[in-house]
């Protein structure tokens, strides 16, 4: 009997799954886009539309028809869009057939970083050289104030989805405080270019909520609407000014529509909130939900509605009492295994 | 007392003992716990009270009786309105025949005989002697004056010869509970003869009439359900409530809180009373009962804080005036019970 004393490269290899993540080379990639074309060619053909101006936008839709599910995930869904963003993007290998690296400084470990720190680095100097010549011929030196506020510098996740290599938190922070260095410069503006691809704009977060002017009747009457809900029951409000304090749901007086008096209480707590009880008249429509949520959906609606009668620091008040956001809590779903959403089956011992 | 429409929104008193005396069974529950508390019983004077009484004051006995339908929503005020229509016509003098609430009659009676004086029908002793020890206390001296027109044969031994005063009447059917309902049907068939005379005047007030006409939730032996007409008190009643009779008035009220069978939004005569009542009670004046106006609103608050009724602070102000006015929407009944934990 023969024992095995050198083994094949197989066995040998320990932990097959330890290489990483599988490297696509580049003729897979060509394949996969040649598939594609002609996949979405034969997708526009089926569709019956123009097989030239056939748009992702057309595919998804194709997709979603072709192939419905009742997923809950999107990213589960049947997908088909160009292997660019499917696949992500993968160093291609670094070195030639004698072994030997393209980039000089490969030997460094993070080449793409510290080539990226050279070349912001050159420009920096750049501008030096540049501010010193306007200097020494005397002439005013340009400032225009780049707009900071709006922008924001690229995040650490996507330099290194730009670099393709990982970046540490240190070498970041160096980064980020270099780019600084330059955009304080007076005349970093030669290098704008440069610098916007490393700046992303901030779209303006705070959206000012438009208080909507009043507006009047046939019966010259000032009135306003609002809307609101709470759990499942929607809630529309009309209040109108110089009234006597009387309010109507549906058609019905509330006296008779919620004859409990907690009910009654919400409603009343906007006007009471800001001190007309008596002032106005409220003609409402609610649909859905039970006795407490429509009572809470009627607040939300005349609390919207009551701010354009109402000065700006008021709203501001009715805002931190809370009169004004839409309350989230809603029915939790029941899991599997349970007996409600929180509720567990009875523990037997045995 | 004497009221005109200046007094619209006061208050007046009752002294406690005409109040034993006139209302041994009138008063609302919550009204009588009131008295209670406060130790004077004060009533309210409305608008729907005074125009009875006007009508009253103006109506002329020779004719047959007028009949008033009071009616309103639930809680506005209507039993109260029965009862201070009934004072003042015994402050008057008349003889009042007060039915508390009719309702009582046509559910939960426990005890239903055959009657003996008639086969089809059915008795209800309870209530019947219940009536009428009320009605004793209350017209005591009318009692003594009535005389009754016919002889009655109570059972083998008892009789009640012509001309004797009407209290022995009500004292055999205090005596002898099982021919109690015909007591009072007798009691009611004298005053109705006698009344036109005009030797006394004659106020009908039924609370509740609208049981007179619906339907019971009494079923016989048999477990087949009983018609109204079938009970002897309700069968009276009717009689007394037609118009064939002069000398005084009817007054009556409809109530939803006790009937039966009725959905609670039904508040109108045609509704409660149903296509026999309307018709039997056709020719009547209805009167509405609406909630407290804002003097009438502003009189209650008042009178509650004078008793010191309303403990929180914040009740003093303006404020929570209107905040009552606004959670109560002006129904006496809710801003009695919200009134109440403060």
């Amino acid at each position: 009997t023969l024992r095995l004393i050198c083994t094949t490269t197989a066995v040998q290899k320990r932990n097959v799954g330890a290489s990483g993540p599988e490297k696509y080379t580049e003729a897979f990639i060509k394949k996969q886009i040649e598939e594609f074309n002609l996949g979405k060619r034969h997708l526009a053909n089926m569709m019956g539309e123009d097989p030239e101006t056939f748009t992702q936008e057309d595919i998804d839709r194709a997709i979603a028809y072709l192939f419905p599910s009742g997923l809950f995930d999107k990213q589960a869904r049947p997908l088909m869009k160009h292997p660019t963003e499917v696949f992500p993007e993968q160093r291609k290998i670094q070195w030639g057939e004698d072994g030997r690296p393209f980039h000089f400084l490969f030997y460094t470990g993070k080449q793409s970083y510290y080539s990226l720190m050279h070349e912001t680095y050159e420009k920096f100097l750049n501008v030096q050289k540049h501010q010193d010549q306007l200097t020494a011929q005397d002439l005013p030196l340009q400032k225009e104030k780049r707009n900071l506020a709006g922008s924001r510098w690229l995040t650490k996740i996507e330099l290194e989805e730009m670099l393709l290599e990982k970046v540490s938190d240190d070498d970041y922070s160096r980064f980020i405080r270099l780019l600084q260095k330059l955009v304080a410069l007076p005349c970093a503006d030669i290098e704008e270019k440069y610098i916007q691809k490393f700046s992303k704009e901030v779209p303006v977060q705070l959206q000012k909520v438009v208080i909507e002017p009043l507006q009047h009747d046939e019966r010259g009457v000032a009135f306003s609407t609002g809307e609101g809900k709470r759990k499942t029951a929607r809630a529309t409000a009309v209040v109108y000014d110089n009234g006597t304090g009387k309010i109507t749901v549906n058609g019905i007086d509330i006296l008779h529509y919620f004859p409990v008096l907690q009910d009654r209480e919400q409603l009343l707590f906007p006007f009471q909130f800001l001190g007309r009880i008596g002032k106005h008249d409220m003609v409402c429509t609610v649909s859905g939900g039970g006795r407490s949520a429509q009572a809470g959906a009627i607040r939300l609606a005349s609390a919207k509605a009551l701010r354009s009668f109402v000065t700006e620091k008021e709203v501001e008040f009715m805002r931190q009492a809370g009169l004004l956001t839409v309350d989230p809590r809603v029915k939790e779903r029941k899991k599997p295994g349970q007996e409600g959403p929180r509720r567990k089956f009875t523990w037997k011992k045995r | 007392a004497k009221h005109t429409d200046q007094h619209e929104g006061r208050l007046y008193s009752i002294p406690l003992q005409e109040v034993k005396a006139v209302f041994p069974h009138g008063l609302p529950h919550r009204f009588q716990q009131q008295i209670q508390t406060f130790n004077e019983a004060r009533v309210m004077v409305r608008r729907p009270a005074l125009e009875i009484l006007g009508y009253l004051k103006g109506s002329n006995l020779a004719h047959p009786a007028v009949r008033y339908v009071i009616y309103g929503e639930r809680g506005t005020g209507k039993t109260m309105t029965l009862c201070h229509v009934v004072h003042y016509c015994s402050r008057q003098g008349w003889l009042v025949l007060h039915i508390p609430d009719a309702h009582l009659w046509v559910k939960n009676c426990k005890e239903l005989f055959h009657s003996s004086y008639n086969k089809d029908r059915l008795d209800q002793p309870l209530q019947a002697s219940v009536w009428l020890k009320n009605f004793k206390t209350s017209n005591e001296r009318f009692l003594e004056e009535i005389k009754t027109q016919r002889k009655y044969i109570w059972g083998k031994r008892e009789s009640t010869e012509e001309g004797r005063p009407l209290r022995e009447v009500v004292e055999q059917g205090l005596a002898r509970v099982r021919s109690a309902s015909d007591a009072v049907g007798v009691l009611l068939r004298e005053l109705k003869l006698q009344s036109p005379r005009g030797s006394f005047r004659l106020l009908v007030a039924v609370d509740g009439v609208n049981a007179l006409w619906g339907r019971t939730t009494l079923s016989k032996e048999d477990k087949s359900p009983v018609a109204p007409e079938e009970l002897t008190l309700v069968h009276n009643l009717r009689k007394m409530l037609r118009n064939d009779w002069s000398g005084g008035a009817i007054v009556t009220t409809l109530s939803q809180t006790g009937s039966l069978f009725k959905p609670s939004s039904a508040y109108t005569p045609q509704e409660l009373l149903g296509k026999e009542g309307f018709d039997a009670l056709d020719p009547f004046v209805p009167i509405p009962v609406p909630n407290y106006s804002p003097r009438e609103f502003e009189s209650c608050y008042g009178y509650y804080l004078e008793r010191r009724w309303l403990q929180h602070e914040k009740a003093h102000t303006e404020d929570g005036k209107a905040e009552l006015q606004f959670l109560s929407g002006s129904n006496p009944r809710q801003l009695d019970r919200l009134a109440g934990p403060l």
